[in-house]
């Protein structure tokens, strides 16, 4: 490999993962901010202006909590429970594509730390081992809360992952490709962005991201008021930060997963009309597509402060008989179409 | 070739720490690990798709029920069932034979050659894919067929039967 290829997607390696640690520790104040405004009230605003040094406070806090580990624990699996979280939370964003390529000169620079060219199942593969991170956790405490907390994120995270891939299935049936980069070059503009063609499909991997990310209103295994706390209840100081952290970044990149599977990605409306040069195509593409992920974020937080839990059955009975059913007509109707568009059209 | 042998290790010694782990969720979590060094070795062999489905249904699904099984039932020293002396000699009698059999019969077996593939790409998904749907056709839907049939006997295992309750 050559080392101009190195150097650049280090960098892009390294201004992923800060972008990605800052959006995070900015959802949590942004979360905060969020649950004032809708409940009439303003939130952190007491470090800084607007609050904005509330994430830096709650992080120096956390460093300087003691650290607790209980007797009975598994201390390796119990160190290592918080690792896995943040670890299987941060390498999923290698394969979205966050923009076109840029040119430097004589140099083409691709915006995509790897197009591998089977990246959307990549991606489901590290979802699938997300749980991990909470299992491990919740065992390690040795706590029956904490034990129920993990068989609750196990059973749920199962029950989602199949409508989680049967919704992109659909998907895959129309793009015919694995790779993100193809299925987001194909969106160019505005019309042909795949929420048009797959709109219940987006539904269904939308309801199954917010229980694949244990946000409310699926955030079962840390349900307080029957688990005291759920999965993380032994946790305390820069582990369990590190476990609400893991839970930011993964709604981070789900919210960028369906902006680019379903949203366009870093396509945006009249971009070849503007008559614009690459470059800055490109550097427009990026504010878009982080615009839509934000737009996401945001809304992740809206359900939060707007419905209330599911109940355990409920939770169930949703994943099961209603998603899974949908998901699979979606894609028999999907398949349909796309016959009659070959044969008649 | 020695990332091969590296990797080949870890799956051999994780595989084996698998075994002689004496708590059972333990043991899961060094065979998921096994199940990932499979992982690298199908990328290595340049078998992408064949690489990450074993990485979502081996580790992502199957492992997490076994540690779900196993973290509900709650096995430790207490409930584990005690074997007689007498059984553990004959276990460990019984093995070394297997272990000289298998020996010795590796031993007459030629050196096989070198597989080369006509085509080094056919592990990638659209050409697995074509291979799968027209070539193998009849044995990959017998096998979807099987693999309905064990989720229908299971569904009908657990189903509790209505008369009786």
């Amino acid at each position: 490999m050559e080392s101009a290829l190195l150097l650049e997607k280090t960098i892009l390696v390294v201004a992923v993962f800060a972008i990605t640690l800052f959006i995070a520790m900015y959802s949590t104040l942004v979360e905060r901010k969020v649950a004032g405004f809708m409940q009439a009230r303003f939130g952190p605003d007491r470090a800084g202006p607007f609050g904005i040094l509330q994430p830096l406070c709650d992080g120096g806090k956390f460093f300087f909590k003691e650290e607790i580990i209980p007797a009975g624990a598994h201390k390796f699996l119990f160190i290592a429970g918080p690792a896995v979280a943040m670890f299987t939370a941060c390498i999923t964003s290698a394969v979205i594509p966050w923009g076109q390529e840029l040119v430097i000169g004589d140099r083409v620079v691709s915006l995509q730390v790897t197009d591998i060219n089977v990246g959307v199942l990549y991606i489901f593969g590290v979802v699938a081992l997300g749980v991990y991170g909470i299992m491990i956790g919740g065992w390690a405490s040795n706590n029956k809360y904490s034990l129920m907390g993990a068989v609750r994120a196990a059973s749920q995270s199962i029950s989602y992952e199949i409508g989680l891939g049967l919704s992109l299935i659909a998907l895959l049936m129309v793009t015919g490709t694995l790779s993100l980069k193809e299925i987001v070059a194909q969106q160019e503009g505005f019309v042909n962005w795949n929420i048009w063609v797959q709109p219940l499909g987006f539904l269904i991997f939308m309801v199954c991201a917010f229980a694949e990310c244990n946000r409310v209103p699926f955030d079962l295994p840390e349900c307080e008021t029957e688990l005291i706390g759920g999965y993380n209840v032994e946790y305390s100081s820069m582990k369990l930060a590190f476990y609400m952290f893991a839970e930011y970044i993964n709604m981070f990149v789900s919210s960028a997963l369906m902006a680019a599977l379903y949203f366009g990605g870093y396509n945006f409306p009249f971009m070849n009309e503007l008559g614009l040069s690459q470059n800055w195509i490109t550097i427009l593409g990026v504010i878009a597509f982080f615009i839509k992920i934000l737009a996401f974020i945001f809304f992740f937080m809206w359900i939060r402060w707007t419905l209330p839990r599911f109940r355990y059955d409920q939770l169930m009975r949703l994943g099961w008989k209603i998603l899974i059913p949908l998901a699979v007509a979606n894609i028999v109707l999907t398949g349909i179409v796309t016959i009659i568009k070959d044969t008649y059209f | 070739m020695s990332i091969f042998y590296f990797v080949a290790f870890l799956s051999i010694f994780f595989a084996l720490m698998t075994i002689f782990a004496k708590n059972p969720v333990h043991s899961v979590l060094y065979l998921v690990i096994t199940f990932f060094t499979f992982t690298v070795h199908y990328v290595l062999l340049n078998a992408q798709f064949l690489a990450v489905v074993n990485f979502i249904v081996y580790m992502g699904a199957i492992m997490v029920l076994f540690l779900f099984v196993l973290m509900l039932l709650n096995l430790n020293k207490d409930t584990e069932p005690l074997k007689s002396n007498l059984v553990k000699f004959m276990g460990v009698i019984a093995g070394m034979c297997v272990l000289v059999t298998l020996v010795g019969s590796f031993r007459m077996l030629e050196t096989s050659q070198p597989v080369t593939l006509k085509n080094p790409d056919i592990g990638l998904v659209g050409n697995l894919g074509k291979v799968l749907f027209s070539e193998f056709l009849l044995p990959f839907e017998i096998s979807s067929i099987l693999l309905l049939t064990a989720m229908v006997g299971a569904v009908l295992l657990a189903k509790n039967d209505a008369k009786k309750a």
